[in-house]
């Protein structure tokens, strides 16, 4: 499978250098190795979803009581979980760190993912969710960061999206 | 069984829990009892009360959380059951009073006025504990031995499909929510 387990590592390791110590995640192709890293991580508590709209409550929860944590989901799990992040982290300004595997975009081959790619940057900036697209190793470990911070500057949630270029190796 | 009398009679172990409830009568209720800097209203997102409860809980296992929920949100997020019950965290208790309606959009019936039945549901998920209870005595009962178990359970409650007269309260979402953290942030100072 050509995900990339390198820039996995890179991303896994941004969001340990951001103090995240929860990930809430429901399994997709692009997140194999983010999740299997989270698994074998000691210090990690991986919370698997049955919806993704769980993994806000989980992550509001996990805010509250003092923890970072963040979403790692595919963009088809962020349509499901819109009404929690609208009426539960942006109505209580929650800081909510969301990874978003950006599918359906150029050079997607699944007929199943097609629609989803083309509505998700317009839903970010349709909700007033600030997001930077990673596309290149490069971008990982600065713009993780410059999210998380601004995610607790704002108290609200910011998205990243993980691209093509950076998650898949072919 | 009323919903506000079942609270009451528990509200001296609830003041020492963290308490997370859902929007509409729960939330207004126990406010009316008391309002504490631990107890937080999720005033929207039905169905997130219990994932918000599981994140706290697991990220702060030496705390007892207490859930008060309700059918119509439970049955927003059945597959919450199923994570709850998968993590297992033994710090938590869910109570449902199911009063068999969504009462604040005006008593429409929820699925179990027809028979579904949420404790079965809570036990098929793997949660642990589970009960269905009718009257005060029995709540009480539950909620105690619950909570002196230490591990998660789900407790439902019948209840009458009767509330306050409104939800609105004097106490702002944001000013809850910046409160309940700060209280969060002591217990954690405070248990140091």
């Amino acid at each position: 499978m050509p995900v990339s387990v390198a820039s996995s590592r890179l991303i896994y390791d941004a969001l340990k250098d951001c103090g995240i110590t929860l990930v809430s995640a429901l399994p997709e192709t692009w997140l194999v190795h983010l999740l299997r890293m989270a698994d074998e991580d000691p210090a990690m508590t991986l919370v698997r979803l049955a919806k993704e709209e769980e993994g806000v409550g989980i992550s509001t929860g996990a805010y509250l009581a003092g923890a970072k944590s963040a979403m790692l989901m595919q963009n088809h799990g962020f349509l499901a979980a819109i009404n929690g992040i609208v009426s539960c982290a942006q109505l209580y300004r929650i800081p909510l760190l969301m990874l978003i595997s950006q599918r359906g975009d150029f050079g997607e081959r699944d007929p199943w993912q097609t629609e989803g790619g083309g509505v998700t940057e317009p839903l970010l900036k349709t909700l007033r969710i600030p997001y930077r697209r990673l596309e290149e190793p490069g971008h990982v470990a600065h713009r993780t960061r410059q999210a998380q911070t601004l995610a607790y500057a704002s108290n609200r949630p910011v998205a990243l999206l993980l691209c093509r270029d950076l998650m898949w190796e072919e | 069984m009323l919903r506000i009398e079942a609270i009451r009679a528990v509200y001296p172990e609830l003041e020492r829990c963290v308490v997370v409830t859902i929007m509409g009568a729960v939330s207004a209720e126990l406010q009316s009892i008391g309002h504490r800097p631990n107890f937080f209203y999720l005033l929207h997102a039905m169905g997130l009360a219990s994932s918000l409860g599981l994140g706290i809980a697991l990220s702060r296992p030496e705390l007892q959380v207490v859930v008060l929920d309700g059918d119509g949100s439970v049955l927003m997020n059945l597959g919450g059951l199923t994570t709850l019950a998968r993590y297992r965290p033994r710090n938590l208790v869910q109570v449902i009073f199911d009063n068999e309606s969504l009462l604040s959009v005006g008593g429409f019936p929820t699925a179990t006025a027809s028979g579904s039945d949420l404790a079965g549901i809570a036990r098929e998920a793997g949660v642990p504990h589970t009960a269905t209870v009718r009257t005060d005595e029995e709540f009480v009962a539950e909620f105690r031995a619950a909570l002196r178990a230490n591990d998660l359970a789900t407790i439902v409650a019948k209840v009458e499909p009767t509330g306050p007269a409104g939800y609105v309260t004097d106490l702002e979402m944001l000013e809850n929510r910046f409160q309940f953290r700060r209280c969060l942030r002591e217990w954690e100072v405070r248990l140091a």
